[in-house]
């Protein structure tokens, strides 16, 4: 993890849940983290003030992944400030989910715009740094709920999708210039996503887990540490799966 | 002004591709000849849009294939 002292990451939807582990995992490793959220800055504030609590360097950036040119001129401000942009975590997700049927277009759209198009946004804008630097690290947040499908969480399900098919494409065409571009698929994480199950849903769910237990935003964070590290420089276009067994 | 443009387009060419100044010629081919890949060649249009602060589109792209081709669009465009 040395490598990546000083280095300058880019966490999106960095407030709470899996981003906020994942903010803390790489500031504690050393690296400037700039902090993504759209509206929750109490729990960005609260992120910062424990990665600085922690010794760590860490700064916030309010900008919605969703809106092209707002990530543009956000991470353009990066760049600006610190000369380059080495990490980029796409983990800024929502979800709003319902049986099928009765999805509107505009649920679609909201799930789509964030999760899968802000992956884009993000990436676009990054990928040009990246690779005027021959150097990055890209690391996609999708979803067990990707590859399974899960009834319920139709447009949830595609935009995770869709996000592994950008994973591996990336990954073959920024090969060239040392930029790694992975994908992790988290299953079931105690986070606000999952927060409002009755214990009856939460139980039959661990059912299905060989490892009997959730996971933690921690248990995530610490493989995006590892592909992101020197360990993992031979790994790209990867969909590691973190998800105690429920699928394999 | 134009003697500037083509210096300037071949010195970006000469630093992407690293080539030497005597293979950067007008005639040369920026695939064929001086052996660009499609990365190298995103690279360069992305290096003569920030210099030149121009757009390329890519029908525009399409008919450029030489580092003539490129001095002349860009004189055109500026």
């Amino acid at each position: 993890m040395d490598r990546i002292k000083d280095k300058i990451a880019l966490i999106t939807g960095g407030s709470r849940g899996i981003g906020r582990a994942v903010a803390m995992k790489l500031a504690g490793a050393g690296a400037v983290t700039y902090i993504n959220y759209r509206t929750n800055e109490e729990a960005a504030r609260d992120t910062l003030r424990r990665i600085t609590d922690g010794g760590g360097k860490g700064k916030l950036t309010r900008f919605d992944v969703a809106r092209f040119e707002e990530t543009r001129e956000a991470i353009a401000a990066i760049v600006n400030e610190t000369g380059s942009l080495d990490i980029l975590v796409n983990n800024a997700g929502v979800t709003i989910d319902g049986m099928f049927a009765r999805v509107r277009e505009e649920h679609w759209d909201a799930v789509m715009g964030t999760n899968l198009k802000g992956t884009f946004n993000c990436c676009r804008t990054a990928a040009r740094q990246m690779m005027k630097q021959r150097w990055g690290r890209i690391v996609n947040m999708t979803s067990v709920v990707a590859e399974t499908g899960n009834a319920g969480q139709a447009c949830y399900s595609a935009s995770k999708a869709g996000i592994i098919g950008l994973t591996k494409s990336l990954a073959r065409e920024l090969g060239p210039r040392d930029i790694t571009v992975n994908a992790v698929a988290p299953g079931f994480i105690d986070t606000d996503m999952t927060l409002s199950m009755t214990d009856e849903m939460r139980n039959s769910i661990i059912e299905q887990i060989p490892l009997e237990r959730t996971g933690t935003p921690e248990d995530v964070a610490g493989v995006v540490a590892f592909l992101i590290s020197g360990a993992a420089d031979y790994i790209t276009g990867q969909v590691i799966r973190v998800n105690g067994g429920i699928y394999m | 002004m134009t003697t500037d443009i083509e210096k300037q387009v071949k010195e970006i060419i000469i630093e992407q591709l690293s080539v030497t100044e005597e293979e950067c010629v007008l005639e040369a081919a920026i695939g064929d000849d001086l052996g660009a890949d499609s990365l190298d060649i995103v690279e360069l249009v992305m290096a003569m849009e920030d210099t030149f602060d121009l757009e390329i589109s890519d029908e525009d792209l399409a008919g450029i294939r030489t580092v003539k081709d490129i001095v002349e669009y860009i004189k055109e465009k500026s």
